[in-house]
């Protein structure tokens, strides 16, 4: 295994436990947006304060999006995005493997 | 960049900072039921001259160098998987990365501000998440501020001659951790608290963001590299194309 393989393997299983942890550590926790933590945030420095405009989805659909849906959505950015790096970086690995049989080949 | 393109550039910025005033001079009014529209167009309007610069340096890239393409390309799909992945935190609440260091790192950052607003305005039309008023404030905290201090950092780094994974790392994780305490200022100076005013407010939604953020920073430093090491290893060409290995001695 090469220097880097290894670097990426720790690196990977940090990222894994980082992003695991907190769910076993923390039980119980509900594990909400952060994003809600700052609406409540600003409810409590700006009590009267009323947001004046609604999401432009959830006004044609007149009411609160799903989060079946949601989550759809949520995976098909994530879709979208790995397809792309899963398509390219394939192309790369190949690419370097063809290079290097060549090299060898001489 | 073109005569033409050094005038537009310029405009906007002017542009810019003559709305960059205002908010300023009516940050004493918003106790009184202001309503944030006002910043909403200020931060838009902020945004516009990195967003204009970043769309010339993009043109240029693409038109000097078809192969820069694929790297874009993969540096716009790391800021969707990553922006996209809301991720439990030691809090006890979710929140996401940004993604947009890798971007920064390899073309700079004004590029990065138009691959972040395809995200933002994704996520702001279908998910509810973000949204439509507040995308000059987002796009500028997430597409501008963060990255550009990431590539600040990495810059840096490099002169001081710290090791060019550690600089990635570094760029990427501080980047990450800037986007949000841009973001705490920018809801503070909407939202200033009823005593202490914006510096209190700034530091209590600060206090929300940070501790779930500092985790999430740093995976995103790790992930980063991560590509990184994966980029350097198979697609040495395009790195060397874009010039990024121009600055290494």
């Amino acid at each position: 295994m090469s220097k880097d393989t290894k670097l990426v393997l720790i690196l990977l299983v940090i990222a894994v436990l980082l992003a695991g942890v907190p769910l076993f550590a923390l039980k119980g926790a509900d594990f909400g947006g952060s994003d809600d933590a700052g609406s409540q945030m600003i409810a409590e420095v700006h009590a009267d304060y009323q947001p004046w405009f609604e999401p432009v989805l959830e006004t044609i659909i007149g009411g609160e999006l799903p989060g079946e849906v949601e989550s759809l959505f949520f995976c098909l950015q994530t879709g979208i995005g790995v397809g792309i790096i899963a398509f390219i970086m394939g192309r790369f690995v190949e690419r370097k493997k063809q290079e290097d049989k060549r090299a060898a080949g001489e | 960049m073109s005569k033409r393109q050094k005038r537009a550039v310029k405009l906007a910025t002017v542009f810019a900072a003559i709305f960059a005033v205002v908010p300023a001079v009516n940050a004493m009014h918003i106790m009184e039921g202001y309503l944030p529209a006002g910043y909403c167009i200020a931060w838009g309007v902020i945004c516009l001259p990195f967003l204009v610069a970043g769309f010339f340096s993009l043109k240029k890239i693409l038109k000097e160098n078809r192969r820069a393409m694929t790297i874009l390309a993969m540096s716009g799909a790391f800021i969707f998987v990553i922006s996209s992945l809301k991720i439990p935190s030691v809090t006890g609440s979710c929140s996401h990365m940004t993604g947009t260091g890798l971007g920064a790192i390899l073309f700079g950052p004004g590029v990065v501000g138009i691959l972040g607003i395809i995200v933002l305005l994704f996520q702001a039309l279908l998910l509810a998440h973000g949204g439509l008023t507040t995308l000059g404030a987002n796009t500028f905290s997430m597409a501008i501020a963060g990255p550009f201090l990431a590539y600040g950092i990495y810059k840096l780094c490099l002169k001081c001659k710290v090791n060019r994974r550690i600089s990635i790392f570094l760029a990427a994780f501080l980047g990450d951790i800037f986007t949000y305490c841009v973001t705490s200022l920018q809801l503070a100076l909407a939202h200033p608290a009823e005593n202490g005013g914006v510096a209190i407010s700034a530091a209590k939604f600060l206090g929300v963001f940070a501790p779930t953020q500092l985790p999430l920073a740093i995976l995103e430093g790790i992930l980063t590299l991560v590509i990184m090491i994966a980029l350097e290893t198979y697609a040495k060409a395009e790195l060397k194309s874009i010039g990024f290995y121009k600055e290494v001695k």
